[in-house]
């Protein structure tokens, strides 16, 4: 019972940062425009998160300043994909370029050269409430907020239909360039605070191998949870119980499986239902165009 | 021309948005640059250095540049890499070979299971419509801890190291490695500074595979029929199918021929620089840096050992502005990230581009 409590905890918290950058992800998508800087976005906002949480000592301000820190790379992203028309896919491979630069550069300005920040201090973490750090709920609500904002209002409805068919939406009246960018810029936000919910929540700093691929984990479980919001948190939890089982088997004696191989399982796993999937295209019609 | 005036003011631009940075973060720009030229050049070792960190940003970037031409992304060179460095040190330790088996055996060993790597994910889109994006951000964590699991092996694992054992030195493609340390080697470069100098870094036969690497691509997709046939497939997919093109099978020949390419990147680097692979943290960034490679060389074979050049002398004359100006290095990431940004948005270039032609014809 306790070992399943254990499990059933180390996901949420090892699912969360997933959970908010994959949202993001369904959010640019869906307005049509491919978000691969996800990554970068991560990182840009784990930092920043972690600079203003030391400087302030208030972790809310720092959570804030993440997802700030990720929306300011993503108007990079806008301003590429949206005005000029660019490439999108390249574009985004440049956020992620720029993520970690901008991110080490500033650390190794604020902090004496050094490539990771300080450890904040445990009350200058985002507090836990029932064993679950703040950020986990918050990422559940996020989904429900998203699913919300998506499939039942106004915003989401043209957002959608901005993706899907630009030119009808333009003739309908809709301002398309707006809509896209409301889509970027709020991955950007929520990468941001996916980035933040790490080193402000789940460890206690910002380092360079922070984020370390987990933006192309996300982009993976959007492509999993078909651009579905819901969906979508429920395959970062698949990525999250991974993990969870890995440090839940590692730690165990009696127990020998090669932690090595067991990291491999879920990405073997991801292949293999995808390759399941097969033919069936839910992506938005007019993604990347 | 045009494509080599738009890379040229892409670079220009991302070097002078690097300076912006310094400038704003309170270092001197003409300072940092000028530790980066001398850095980079001013001695023969410098050159053999950059030398080896360009052989396989060359190789990861033209297998980038290579699936792009068949209209594939291939996100997956850092998996295909481990996968040939993981092959290279395996096969270099459990075999022993006279040198001239040896290694040719070893090499095609390592670019033989990459390949296979590769074209797994093209096959996958082929056949079941898996993005090769989305796949290949899978291969590649496969790749790694695959590669680690392989390391920590009994037999294979370097007790008391994060390492694997080293490779039979009848593997090494480095030069004239054992004739550097013997006496006569020692006596003669005595003698000759300027080339015992340059000897000094392990520099090794891989970058004639790689520019050799870079001759056959080049040949492959303009002068033979299957070149023509792939780069239909990148233009427009329907129109090849139209055409009677087996575009699934393109597909996955492209991927196998870009995994090979990446694989052959990670083999030199086992067989000429580090002899052994890791325990991995984190993805090393060889692939990622082959994207770059690859946008800035136009997705061209030539163009890749160009930029491949030019992004092995930004990396490494970077890392010099640290310990001389306490310049953090990263701004080397920025640079690049501004430049590949520059690269998706060829609008703003247009205008000054036609310009410039304008003026290049009146002559």
């Amino acid at each position: 019972m306790r070992d399943l409590f254990f499990l059933f905890s180390t996901t949420l918290m090892y699912s969360t940062p997933l959970i908010f950058t994959a949202l993001g992800g369904v959010i640019s998508e869906k307005s049509g425009v491919i978000n691969i800087g996800l990554e970068g976005m991560m990182t840009m906002g784990a930092f920043s998160a972690s600079l203003v949480a030391i400087k302030t000592g208030n972790p809310w301000l720092g959570l804030m300043a993440g997802g700030l820190g990720g929306l300011a790379l993503a108007i990079f992203h806008a301003i590429a994909s949206i005005k000029y028309k660019g490439n999108q896919v390249v574009s985004g491979m440049a956020i992620n370029f720029l993520g970690s630069g901008i991110a080490i550069f500033l650390c190794r300005l604020f902090f004496d050269g050094t490539s990771m920040t300080p450890p904040l201090d445990l009350e200058k973490k985002i507090p836990s409430f029932f064993g679950q750090y703040a950020t986990v709920y918050l990422a559940l609500l996020a989904t429900l907020f998203i699913w919300i904002i998506l499939n039942k209002t106004v915003l989401g409805l043209r957002l959608i239909s901005v993706g899907e068919h630009p030119k009808s939406a333009d003739a309908a009246g809709l301002n398309v360039s707006l809509y896209k960018t409301i889509g970027v810029l709020s991955s950007g936000f929520l990468a941001g605070i996916g980035g933040a919910s790490l080193s402000i929540a789940i460890v206690s700093n910002f380092r360079p191998t922070l984020i370390s691929g987990q933006g192309f984990i996300a982009i993976a479980a959007l492509i999993f949870g078909k651009w579905r919001p819901v969906q979508t948190s429920i395959a970062c939890l698949f990525f999250g119980l991974s993990q969870a089982l890995v440090i839940f088997l590692g730690g165990r004696e009696d127990i020998h499986i090669s932690s090595q191989l067991l990291s491999i399982l879920p990405y073997v796993l991801t292949l293999l239902i995808l390759v399941g999937f097969m033919g069936k295209t839910t992506s938005p019609s007019a993604l990347g165009e | 021309m045009k494509k080599f005036l738009f890379s040229f003011l892409c670079v220009l631009s991302g070097l002078l948005f690097g300076a912006l940075i310094l400038k704003l973060s309170g270092i001197s720009p003409i300072e940092a640059y000028t530790v980066m030229w001398n850095g980079a050049i001013s001695k023969p070792s410098y050159i053999a250095y950059i030398i080896i960190r360009s052989t396989p940003l060359i190789l990861t970037g033209l297998s980038v540049a290579f699936a792009f031409r068949t209209g594939l992304f291939n996100i997956g060179s850092e998996g295909q890499f481990i996968m040939g460095a993981l092959s290279a040190a395996f096969f270099g330790y459990f075999f022993n070979f006279n040198p001239w088996i040896q290694i040719p055996l070893v090499l095609m060993l390592a670019v033989f299971i990459s390949s296979l790597y590769g074209g797994l994910a093209g096959f996958m889109k082929a056949l079941f419509g898996v993005h090769e994006v989305i796949s290949t951000i899978m291969l590649n964590w496969i790749a790694l801890y695959f590669s680690n699991y392989m390391v920590l092996h009994d037999g294979f694992h370097k007790a008391n190291t994060e390492t694997s054992e080293f490779i039979n030195p009848s593997t090494s493609i480095t030069i004239l490695e054992n004739w550097k340390s013997s006496d006569a080697g020692l006596e003669w470069l005595g003698q000759h500074p300027l080339i015992s100098d340059f000897l000094r870094p392990s520099i090794n036969a891989g970058i004639f595979l790689a520019i050799l690497a870079v001759i056959i691509i080049w040949l492959l997709l303009k002068k033979t029929t299957f070149g023509f046939k792939l780069k239909a497939v990148g233009l427009s997919p329907e129109a090849a199918r139209y055409a009677g093109i087996n575009v699934n099978k393109k597909m996955t020949q492209s991927m196998m021929i870009a995994g090979g390419l990446s694989g052959l990147a990670g083999a030199t680097h086992v067989m000429g620089v580090s002899k052994n692979v890791a325990i991995l943290a984190a993805h090393e960034g060889y692939g990622f840096d082959g994207i770059a490679v690859s946008l800035i060389g136009s997705n061209a074979p030539f163009g890749s050992m160009i930029a491949g050049f030019f992004l092995g002398a930004l990396k490494y004359s970077g890392q010099k502005i640290q310990s001389a100006l306490e310049a953090p290095s990263e701004v080397i990431s920025i640079m690049i990230g501004a430049i590949i940004f520059f690269i998706a948005i060829p609008v703003i270039f247009e205008r000054p581009i036609n310009k410039i032609l304008k003026l290049w014809e009146k002559k």
